[in-house]
Formats: C-alpha cells, structure tokens, sequence
C-alpha cells in the first residue's frame, strides 16, 4: 500500500503504466466520495511534480498549472477577465478546501456543480493533457463530458489549463447561488465574460452557467443576443427567452427544484451583466 | 506502510502508515495528537484543521504522506509555542466563544493563520477566514468576538467572582481551548479493536445471514461478529416505560434505513480494510411506510404488532368550548403546517470505548443521561446496574440526540464476548441515518379572536412522525398538547397530538420535544390575526399574555414568576425602531425587502408530571480539599459552571476552592439526565440544598452562627462569627469509605401533579419564557432571506450566570435560524454535512440578549430553565418577518428560497 509520489510527468506516467491507480491532487474530492469503503492500496500523488503548480504567461496566452490551489488563483495577479475565476476561487468550499483543491482536481472530478467550470468555460480555457501517446489539448466543453466523467484516458494527466490573451476591456463576474453563506453547494451559478468597445457596446461575451445541468454550459444564444448591445442602457433593455436557456436541463435535487433554477438563472445573467457593467471600465 | 518524516508542533517525528491513510487518522492514531478532531471526514466541517507550512487544510482530506519533510501544527502544539494562540485561547474563554468544545481547535488554529497574516482582522476578515468551520453550540457571534478581541491590545480577562449572578468564564474551559479536552474517541489506546456496524441499506427489509463463522474464519484480523444472538439480555431498548421498542440488533426485519442488524469487530487495520459490501448478509427488500399518512392507511405494515394503526400514542390538553369559542369569534384564522426531519449535526459523531473487568463493564462515551446509560444497558446485557459502569467523556454537542443509547450496547457486548477493550466512531454518514431526528410534524391549527383582540377558541391537531421506534416520541406527543397554546391566556381549547411509526429514523429528543414545531403554527396564525383585527402584532401578543394568577390552559395557575408579558415589554423599544427603520428601507428599496417579524414561546422545566430527581454530592477531605460531585451532564451548556457557582455560593465558598468530580457512576450520585431545561434548575436545586446541609453541618460542628464565613486551609477549616474565629480541624475526623470526613448529599425533585384526561393538572413546577424579535432581508426575485438582526427577551429567573445565558440564547437562534432557512434530514439523501445544511459563520447575524428576571419561587436563587427556550421562537419570528417584509405566507420550513419565491408570488397573486 503506497501513495506513489513522482517528481516529474514522466515518471507519473511510468507510474501509471505499469499500475492503474486513481490521481490525487489536494485530496478535496479524493476522500470524501471514499467514505464507508476502503482507501484503495495505492494512489499517485500529483503534487510533488516540479512545475505543475503556478501561474505563468509566455507569448501566446495565459498558463495556470494543473496543481494550482484556488487559493494561489485567488491571490494571483491576473488581467480582470480572470475576475470571475478568482471570484469563484474564493468560493470553492472554505479556506481549508481553497488551500488544498486544485484547478484541474475540480475539472477532473467533474461535478455538475464544480465551482469553477463555469468561469472556466466563460474564459474559454483550453486543458492541456499528458499521456505516453504525447500532449493533446481539449476545449474545456470537450474534456467534460458528464457527471464524474472526463475525456481523461486511464494513463494521462492534466498538467494546465491555457488561456489566449483577452481583450483588454474584457471583463469577468461570477454569482453563485446557496442557501447558506459558506461551504455551500451551488443551487446555480453564472460565470459571465464580456468585452465592449469604446461605446460601450458587447464585442463579446461569453455566458456560462453551473448546476444546471450535467455539466455546467456556454449559452450562445444569450451571447449571440449581447453582441452590440449598449449594456449601460440596464438590464431591462436585455430580454432573455426560455429558449436561449435551451441548453439547461436542471435537476430537482435537495438543493432546488429544477423550476426554480431556471428562474434564478435568469435573474442572475441580469445581475452579472448589471455587476460587470459597474465594474470599472464598464 | 510507509514512514513518513516531518516536524509535528516543532518536534521531528516518524510515523509508520498505510500509503493513502488520511493525515487525520496518521495525527490521532500514530502521533498522540488526538487535539485533531473528526467531524465528517469529508472536509465539510472543519473540525480536523491544522496548519502544514502555516496554511490551514483538513488532516481529513490529506494525504499522511504528502506532510514528509514539512512543517504539521495542531491546537495542543500551537497553545504551547504561538503567543497569538495564547491570546485566543484567553479571549475564547472569556467570551464564552467555547461551548461544548469540538469545534474549538479547528477555529482556533485557523484563527491563528488569520492573526498571523492580519494581526487585527475586523469581522469580515474573521467570517471569511472561519466560513469552512462549522459550530453548533455558540452561534458563532462570541467566536467572531473572540477573535476580534485577540487581536486587539487589551488582554481578554474576566474578574467575575464566580459568585451567583456573575459571568464566570466556563471552568472546564481551558481544557477546551488548549486541546486537552478528551471526547467520545478521544480516550481508547491507539491499538484498540474497533467496531462498525451493518446497518440496514434499506427503509424496510427482511434479511438473512450467510455463513458468520466462515466469514470471521477467512477475515483476518476480524475477531468476532455480533447479532441479536449475541445480546445476553433483552435485545431492546428505550426511555420512556412501557416504549422500549428498539434492538439492539434487529432480529430478522430492519425498520429504517440505517437500523443495526450485525456488528464486525477486529484490528485497526482489518477494520480499515473491511469492505461493508463483502459481508454476507442478504437483503429482502420490503414495500415500507415513509409517512404518517401511508402508514395510517388500512393495510400498512405494523411496524411493532402491540401498536395499532402504527399509532405510537398520542396527548391531549382540553378545556372550556372550543367549539363554541370558535363559533362565536369575531375572526378565525386557519392553517396547516410542515415541518421535516431535523438533524442535531453535533460535531462529534456518537464514539466511545469498552472495557470489560472484574465481571463488570465500563463504557467511555459520550452522553447525555449517564444513568439512564447504566440502565439500559444492564438490561441488555442481563447485568445488575451495579456491574455496569458509565463513565461519560466530554460531550461534543448533544442537543437531545446523546440522551438515548448508540454505541453503548455494542461496545459493552463486544467487550464482555471478547474479554477485550473495543472502541467505535460513528462516521458523520453513519450518526446522520443511524441516530434520532426532530419528529417532522404536520398541523392544522384554527384560531379565533373576538374585535378587542382576546383569543376565542384554538383547536389543534399535530400528527408527529416518530420513526421506526419510540424513543422520545411519548414525550413528544405529551409536551405539545400542554405548550400548543403558547405563552398565552386561552379558555377554550383543544390540542391533539398523535405520534405515528413509519420506517424512518427514529424520532426523539431534539431542543424543544415537538414544541418549536407547535410554536410556528401559533405564532404565525396570532400574527394573521392580529392582521385580520388591525392590532399591532405585539399589543396582541401582550393583550393575551399569561399573567400572575391567569391558569394555564391545563388549568395550572402560577401566582408567581410568570414573565412573558415582561418579554414582550422588553422588545418594545426594538419593536418600533426596528419597524420604522425597516420602513424607510423599503421606501427605496426595489430588489429587496425588509421585515420585522416578532414572537413568543414558554417551556415547563423538567419532566411532565413525573418524578424528575437530582442528586447532588459533596464531600471534604481531611487535607481541606472541597470536591463537588456534580453529575449534571454538561454537554456545552455550561452545567459545570451553574451548577458549581449555585453551590459554593450556598457554602459560602469562592467557586476556585471546588474540586469537580464528574459523573461517572461509580463515584457521582445520579443528577438526572440533561434534557427539558431542567439543570440549572432541578440540580442546581439538588446542589443548593447539598450546599446548605454542608454549611449547616460545619457551623453546627463549629458552634457558629448562621452568617458565620468560611475559610479552607490545610486539615482545617476557619469559621468566623460575631463571636470570634472558631478552627474546625479535619484531621481529627475519621473519613469514611470514600475518604470524606465531611460530606453531604441531597435531592430535589420538582414538585409537579399527574395530567387527567383532559390534561388538567400541574405538569411542571416552573416554566421559563421567551420573546424574539427578528429583523430579515428579502430578495424578491430569488427568494432568498437574510437575517440581520435578532433581539432575544429571555426570562431566566434569575440569571446564575450571564456569559453561559447569552452562549445559550446564541446557539438557540443559530439552531431555530437553521430550522426557519436550510435544515431537512431527507434519509439517503442528506447524510452528510454538504447536502444537510447548517448555519455557517456567515449566517448568523448579530444577537441583542435581554435577560429578564421574574424570579421563581421554586428555582435555585429564583433560576429558570433556558436551553430549550430558546429554539422556540425564532422560527415564527423569521417566518413573521418575511411575511412583513414580502407578504408571502409560509406554512413549511425550512423556507428554502424556492419556497419563498413561491409564497411572494402567491401572495403577488
């Protein structure tokens, strides 16, 4: 029984190779859908690779490490189009699960309701993943495909997730939506990224929302719909249809029913693009 | 196994561990530092905090070995080397920011890590940093003060005297704030044989073992398994006479989702490895009844065959005519309310330690009703009580739950089959499905006023839903027929109440037996009324409120100490203010809206109408030492503290000259159990007149006066008079068996008669009363509420000590918030502390305490009962808030935001 612990990529796929064994970065996720069985024999430990955690930009864009702790992106000096990220950052768990979880942890758990997807998705963020086979990078909307299930093969890891450069103007908000203050799952959430041009008007948006769904979604139909719009003229000039929330198919769960999530989801795409539009630059 | 290296509290040390093992269980189990607590182990809780390099992380979600070669501190470790510890430890204590201790280390160390990055963190700073540490004692405002406080330059010290009336700091305090206290798993040697049970996977099933002994044959390490074959007494259990429904194992059919059917007992490590799914049991599963209404219908199931209709029992309170009352009032009110499953989530999950010796067994757990442990257990083991043994450990929270057997009776079976200590923990999934619940509750309740504002006619039916066994549900259904009318004048009236099996976790004792559940019904209902008459809802409350002389509606008539009306007066000047400001908001405001909303609750004190004793014990050595016996159970509220101030103020003794000595059951005398508001009140009585007689016999034997002082030395007493200073020397006392050459013991039982048939009588000897304001903020479009502000007139009699008052008053709110906004226990869906939501830090806003002191002639110094008190009105209060603020009429809780939303748009509508 052994917590294998490689220093380099290369050796956590030799790892893998010879043995298949479950991942653990922070442990966060790890643990708890553990409980009342068995901890397996063996396990491989993310954490002690060299250069899987941190945040960089080379030339093209923007790198986060795949064993980057929420609270390292809360604290990172980012452009403001990461302003949801980090705001959902501090919204992972509590400070104890923001110390330990990671940002590919909570993308390879995948969880319907996983704080951080949807301003991953709103950013566009691309997982970047190692196998023997070599490095292949995915759409975020493309690695998740389900609740608790990845396009992560059997010997591959996630080492980052990359970010192209966004506009200057680009700006970020994250809501998110419990029944209590702290240490809540999400009944929903709404990530939303949105550049405007010197009028003030939408270049783009990207409008993502969490557990309302399998996995949290993009809403293109709103996004198309924000393109050119003046968002300073309120809220209420922005009408969002049931059917540009199509891609939505909440649950009834012991958080929400599924009517009252598409609802609040509504509400809360307004009150993110009335948050992003009072933000500065906006 | 690995071994893993690293710096622990500023030592190296080595521990050898299975690869995965949680750093959690490597701290507790390898390295001595059980200051580490387990709530939940799953990160849900914070309990299990320490700082690796500094930052604070779960030991439940990290991995032993990732600390090789790092830096691990704990609560112990950092009291003894961090002078910010220090300093929270000192302010913890004097604000009372420690109750019943569990969640303590796990606050203060990631405090700490606050303070050492932000030496004066202001409020906010201390909710975000404490957000992901959950407790349920003290309501976190004393917390957040506390931590405030060690901040600043001024030293958090108290100069209370101790004397009755003062704020004592809790005086098994420091154990609490420095990681020495030792709870329910806390006390067993790291090597001990472990337990777990297997538990029913289904609400109702009939179930048959495979081959046991071949199973234990090819389980290494495993050393034997229990059934209900192995229960050498009678496998059953319970509270109330006549109601001892529950095995221990179930024989052949599991009522509920989680009841006991077999136990495996074997080595750490084959515990560790043992796979609940390999044991060879196999389920038939049974169509069960999961309501009162499906288990009422002709042809359910009988959960229990002497149980017709699976009708637990039922109580009843009758006078006047309701009927005609309710004929002939002006206005009547009507409504039919719900209410779900609550959990008391205790951060300690239930745990404790066997050990069998001499033909006699000891059990280290974790209770509320150390005697009652005793004898239950006697009979399921077919043991005389005196072969049983209870030594209770520090109580990690109990708010009724801990009153009734969990792990005692597998711990004690398995000890005297194996001739081997064996400990258990429950896991939080496993104390969440296995233990008891507050009863969900459906009531119709109608109302009538006449135009002056009087009550005229109430008639109430609550049906209870009890669970699979009885535990505490007689008591239910008795309490809330004689609590349903509130604090309040009413002539004619009828409350009903029945209590229904059905195959859910049983249903027991929970802050308030049933009575919070009654209190929404009424106190929502006398707002419409008071609505529908156009009177302000406080002058009607105070128009029909209980006075001096008024009978009650058994027909109880206090001549004195009844203080509801002095509640409601109390919250007169908040009243208005808060209204007014709440006004001038919503004026302005669009998105949204705020409230006010008031109300009331009473609570008798004790057992109704029954023998209800306390014994209380005192002796002194012949060196002088003074050792109190004080076998209230104090499970956070504060019972070591009250109890002890009550008596040496009696003695005529500064609080610091007492020894404490707990109550295990060999050595302290039964102090009852520590349930229905009845310790301050019933033992502190029991410990008033130990006092007394001790006092009495030391200045009879010092031929002194009656206002004569004590004073204690070694082998002597100095008692000084009028007539001068006469020595009492103990030396020369022959001490008896237990080494006492001075001693006393006495009881009080509170003086109560028997209900008749239309629950006519005097239940209780004292009630305590309450009266809540609370100010809530409504966001309209997403239906989510926000208290801001609580204002909370209790009437305690007599306040023995203020500090444990307001640390009462504050974890009652928290609890009744909780019930009012987010708590319900949904079997197989809620089992943990993620999807079962409890107040956070975050949640509970800030609390104005009014203490009210209409003494009672019965109560020690005039005292009352409080902790239940509390949870009674806070959930009408924040209900009748939403309604002022929205108008949206809620007739269930929790009032989950989909809930509100949809009450604003019916009364939109």
């Amino acid at each position: 029984m052994t917590l294998i612990r490689p220093g380099t990529v290369a050796e956590a796929l030799a790892a893998l190779a010879r043995t298949p064994m479950p991942l653990i970065a922070g442990g966060t996720d790890f643990y708890p859908s553990r409980q009342g069985r068995p901890l397996p024999d063996n396990a491989l430990d993310l954490t002690g690779i060299a250069g899987l955690r941190g945040i960089g930009h080379d030339g093209d864009g923007w790198r986060i490490g795949a064993a980057t702790t929420w609270t390292d992106i809360a604290m990172a000096d980012l452009p403001p189009a990461f302003d949801a990220l980090r705001a959902a950052a501090r919204e992972v768990g509590s400070v104890q699960i923001q110390n330990a979880g990671t940002i590919a942890g909570n993308l390879c758990n995948a969880s319907p309701a996983a704080d951080g997807v949807p301003p991953l998705l709103a950013l566009d963020a691309v997982v970047e993943c190692v196998s023997a086979a070599g490095i292949r990078r995915l759409a975020l909307a493309d690695f998740l495909l389900g609740p608790r299930k990845t396009a992560l093969g059997p010997a591959e890891i996630v080492t980052a997730l990359l970010f192209s450069d966004p506009p200057a103007t680009e700006r970020a908000t994250f809501l998110k939506l419990g029944s209590r203050r702290y240490l809540v799952i999400s009944i929903a959430m709404v990530a939303a990224n949105v550049s405007t041009d010197a009028e003030g008007r939408v270049q783009t948006a990207r409008i993502a929302v969490g557990a309302c769904s399998p996995v949290a979604r993009r809403l293109p139909a709103v996004e198309a719909a924000l393109l050119g719009r003046d968002l300073h003229k309120g809220p209420d000039s922005f009408e969002i249809t049931p059917e540009m929330l199509s891609p939505l198919s909440p649950i009834d769960d012991v958080r929400a029913p599924a009517r009252y999530r598409m609802e609040a989801v509504n509400e809360m795409i307004v009150r993110a693009l009335g948050k992003i539009m009072e933000s500065p630059h906006g | 196994m690995a071994s893993i290296a690293f710096t622990l509290n500023g030592r190296k040390v080595a521990a050898e561990v299975p690869g995965v093992e949680r750093l959690s269980r490597m701290l507790r189990e390898s390295c001595g530092s059980r200051d580490v607590k387990v709530g939940c182990d799953a990160g849900d809780c914070g309990a299990c905090t320490v700082l690796v390099d500094g930052a604070p992380v779960c030991a439940c979600l990290t991995p032993a070995a990732t600390v090789e070669g790092r830096r691990v501190e704990t609560q112990t470790g950092l009291v003894a080397t961090d002078q910010l510890t220090r300093r929270l430890a000192d302010a913890f204590l004097a604000h009372g920011a420690a109750q019943c201790g569990i969640c303590t280390p796990g606050m203060m160390v990631t405090a700490t890590a606050l303070l050492r990055g932000t030496p004066t963190p202001n409020e906010r700073q201390v909710m975000d940093t404490l957000g992901g540490v959950l407790c349920r004692c003290t309501g976190y405002r004393k917390i957040i003060d506390a931590v405030v406080a060690a901040g600043l330059p001024i030293d958090a010290r108290t100069d209370a005297s101790g004397a009755v009336g003062t704020a004592l700091p809790r005086l098994d305090g420091a154990d609490k704030v420095t990681g020495r206290e030792a709870f329910g798993d806390d006390i067993a040697p790291a090597d001990t044989l472990e337990l777990r049970v297997i538990r029913s996977p289904f609400a109702r099933a009939h179930f048959s073992f495979g081959d046991l002994d071949a199973f234990v044959a090819n389980s290494p390490g495993i050393a034997t398994v229990l059934t209900a074959r192995d229960v050498p007494g009678r496998n059953a259990f319970g509270v109330i006479p006549g109601f001892e429904d529950q095995p221990v194992f179930a024989a052949t059919e599991a009522l509920f989702r989680g009841d006991a059917v077999a136990a495996v007992v074997g080595t750490p490590s084959a515990i560790a490895a043992f796979d609940p799914a390999r044991f060879p049991v196999t389920w038939e599963e049974l169509s069960p009844a999961l309501t009162p209404a499906e288990a009422k219908s002709s042809g359910a199931a009988l959960l229990h065959s002497n149980r017709p209709g699976n009708l637990m029992t039922g109580g009843r309170v009758f006078c006047g005519d309701p009927d005609a009352a309710l004929e002939r009032a002006d206005v009547v009110v009507e409504g039919r309310f719900m209410t779900g499953f609550v959990e008391h989530a205790y951060i300690e999950p239930e745990a404790g330690y066997a050990i069998a010796r001499d033909g006699r067994v000891e059990v280290h757990a974790c209770t509320q009703a150390p005697v009652m442990d005793q004898e239950g257990l006697a009979s399921i083991l077919g043991l005389p009580k005196d072969r049983v043994r209870i030594v209770p450990t520090a109580v990690g929270g109990g708010f009724g739950s801990k009153l009734d057997l969990s792990v005692q009776p597998f711990l004690a079976i398995a000890a005297l089959k194996l001739g081997r200590p064996v400990r258990i923990a429950y896991s939080r999934a496993e104390s969440m499905a296995a233990t008891t619940k507050r009863h969900p509750s459906e009531i119709t309740l109608r109302i009538g006023a006449t135009k002056d504002g009087r009550i005229c006619g109430f008639d109430f039916f609550g049906t209870f839903n009890t669970g699979a066994y009885a535990s505490w549900g007689p008591t239910v259904a008795n309490r809330v027929p004689v609590h349903a009318s509130g604090p309040y004048r009413i002539a004619d009236y009828r409350a009903i109440s029945e209590g229904i099996y059905t195959n859910n976790p049983p249903a027991g004792a929970f802050r308030g037996f049933g009575v919070p559940q009654s209190a929404i019904a009424q106190e929502v209902l006398f707002d419409e009324l008071a609505e529908l008459l156009g009177i302000d809802p406080l002058d009607f409350r105070l128009g029909n409120a209980l006075h001096n002389g008024a009978p009650t509606v058994c027909g109880q008539v206090f001549s004195q100490g009844v203080g509801i009306g002095a509640c409601l007066r109390a919250l007169e000047p908040g009243w208005k203010r808060e209204r007014d400001s709440a006004r001038a908001f919503n004026a302005t405001s669009i998105g949204t809206k705020r409230g006010v909303g008031i109300a009331a609750g009473w609570y008798g004190c004790g057992n109704t109408s029954l023998p209800n004793p306390s014994t209380i014990k005192a002796g002194i050595r012949a060196d002088g030492r003074l050792f109190l016996h004080q076998g209230a159970m104090d499970i956070g509220q504060g019972a070591n503290t009250v109890i002890a101030q009550i008596f040496a103020e009696v003695l005529g003794v500064p609080v610091s000259q007492l020894h404490l000595v707990g109550p295990d059951t060999d050595v302290t005398p039964d102090a009852g159990k520590t349930s229905a508001s009845r310790q301050t009140f019933v033992s502190g009585n029991a410990a008033r007149l130990a006092g007394a007689a001790l006092r009495a016999d030391i200045l009879r034997r010092a031929n002194a006066g009656g206002d004569a002082r004590l004073g204690f030395g070694p082998g002597y007493i100095e008692v000084r008079d009028t007539g001068g200073i006469h020595r009492l020397d103990l030396t020369s006392l022959i001490p008896d068996e237990e080494g006492y050459v001075l001693k006393s013991q006495e009881t009080y039982d509170p003086p109560t008669r028997p209900l008749d048939a239309d629950g006519q009588g005097h239940p209780y000897a004292q009630f305590g009363y309450a009266a809540h304001l609370a100010v809530v903020e409504v966001d309209i479009t997403l239906g989510l509420v926000r208290p801001l502000h609580f204002v909370a007139a209790h009437d305690v009699g007599r306040a023995i000590n203020p500090l444990l008052v307001e640390g009462q008053v504050h974890g009652g709110i928290a609890q009744g918030l909780g019930m009012a906004l987010m708590e319900e226990y949904i079997p197989g869906r809620t089992e943990n502390l993620h999807d079962y939501l409890i107040p956070t830090i975050g949640d509970v806003p800030p609390i104005e305490t009014l203490i009210v002191e209409e003494p009672d002639a019965h109560g020690p110094y005039g005292a009352k009962g409080l902790g239940e008190h509390v949870l009674i009105p806070t959930a009408p209060a924040i209900l009748n808030a939403i309604r002022h603020a929205t108008g949206a009429r809620l007739r269930q809780v929790p009032a989950t935001p989909d809930r509100v939303l949809a009450a604003i748009r019916e009364a939109n509508a």
